[in-house]
């Protein structure tokens, strides 16, 4: 029972701490921007904290540098118990241009497990806010890996294109 | 003091409402926003030419048979420049207004595509059915602007 309540009161009430791991800054702003009063994230009872043992959710924005990984782990460590992890930004997602830098790690689930990918450079503070809802839960998730093929020309000389709309 | 006090209470009443009903109401981009790669899969004539143009390395371009060329699209690095659709000589590659993006999975950040390619019976390497010089002459692909001039 009291795990259930806790499940339930952690939804209600999410402190994020906001973690830059190399980023350009742009995905920070963004980050602020939800917490202003045009976007009002804090009606969701999302609040910025300063310290990670205060923290619910842990933002990484930027692609994690080599210097700044041991940091990030410990702040990991440094979270209590139910936690969530955020990637922000196509750096943190998947390391942006600098994927395959000497550098840097490439994207923040090389350092920290991460919960929720939320892509873009940067992404809009509405993408960060359907992010949130995606973690708990809210909102499904509108994206899925997708495969396109051609037909070859045989597959054409048989007419599967007129079957099934040009389309795999 | 007081008076104060009461000025900063009107100019905040006199502002009203500003937080935007997002998630209640839809809230759509600016024109000419660039959101995820969407692709048009007939268009495709497998140049690869945004491959080469892709600062991130998003786009990875392999001959995995011999009448088969394989675009796969790792996007979960994509940093939305829209080079690939500037580049793409037959507008395959577009950037959607789509932006809510955010998964729990990686690999849904991810798409292939494959190109049927013939081979070439002098040398055995791929090109396209009609005639692909043709088509590139004709779009203009070396101007990298899709022949729009």
């Amino acid at each position: 029972m009291l795990k259930g309540l806790c499940q339930k009161s952690f939804c209600k009430a999410l402190w994020v701490y906001h973690a830059n791991t190399g980023a350009c800054n742009g995905c920070d702003i963004e980050v602020i921007n939800v917490l202003t009063p045009y976007y009002d994230a804090e009606r969701f009872g999302i609040k910025l904290v300063g310290s990670p043992r205060h923290a619910d959710v842990l933002l990484v924005c930027g692609p994690v540098t080599r210097q700044v990984a041991p940091a990030l782990k410990r702040l990991y460590d440094a979270v209590p118990a139910p936690k969530l992890v955020f990637a922000i930004g196509s750096c943190a997602t998947g390391g942006g241009c600098w994927f395959d830098s000497y550098n840097v790690l490439g994207g923040a689930d090389k350092v920290v497990p991460v919960n929720i990918y939320v892509p873009g450079c940067p992404p809009r503070p509405e993408a960060i806010l359907h992010g949130v809802a995606v973690a708990l839960g809210l909102a499904p998730k509108k994206v899925a890996p997708e495969t396109f093929r051609q037909e070859t020309v045989d597959e054409l000389a048989q007419g599967r294109s007129a079957q099934n709309g040009g389309r795999p | 003091m007081l008076l104060a006090k009461l000025r900063e209470a009107w100019i905040c009443l006199k502002a009203g409402r500003v937080t935007l009903p997002y998630p209640f109401a839809p809230h759509d981009p600016a024109e000419g926003f660039r959101g995820k790669i969407t692709l048009d899969p007939d268009l495709c004539f497998g140049c690869g030419g945004c491959a080469n143009v892709c600062p991130a390395g998003v786009i990875v371009v392999n001959d995995t048979g011999q009448h088969t060329r394989l675009l796969e699209f790792f996007w979960r690095r994509c940093t939305y420049c829209g080079r690939c659709e500037e580049v793409c000589p037959e507008g395959a590659i577009t950037l959607s207004q789509q932006f809510e993006t955010a998964t729990d999975k990686p690999e849904d950040m991810y798409m292939r595509l494959e190109v049927f390619m013939g081979p070439c019976q002098r040398c055995g390497r791929c090109f396209t059915p009609p005639t692909p010089l043709e088509r590139m002459m004709l779009t203009g692909f070396r101007n990298g602007n899709g022949g729009r001039a």
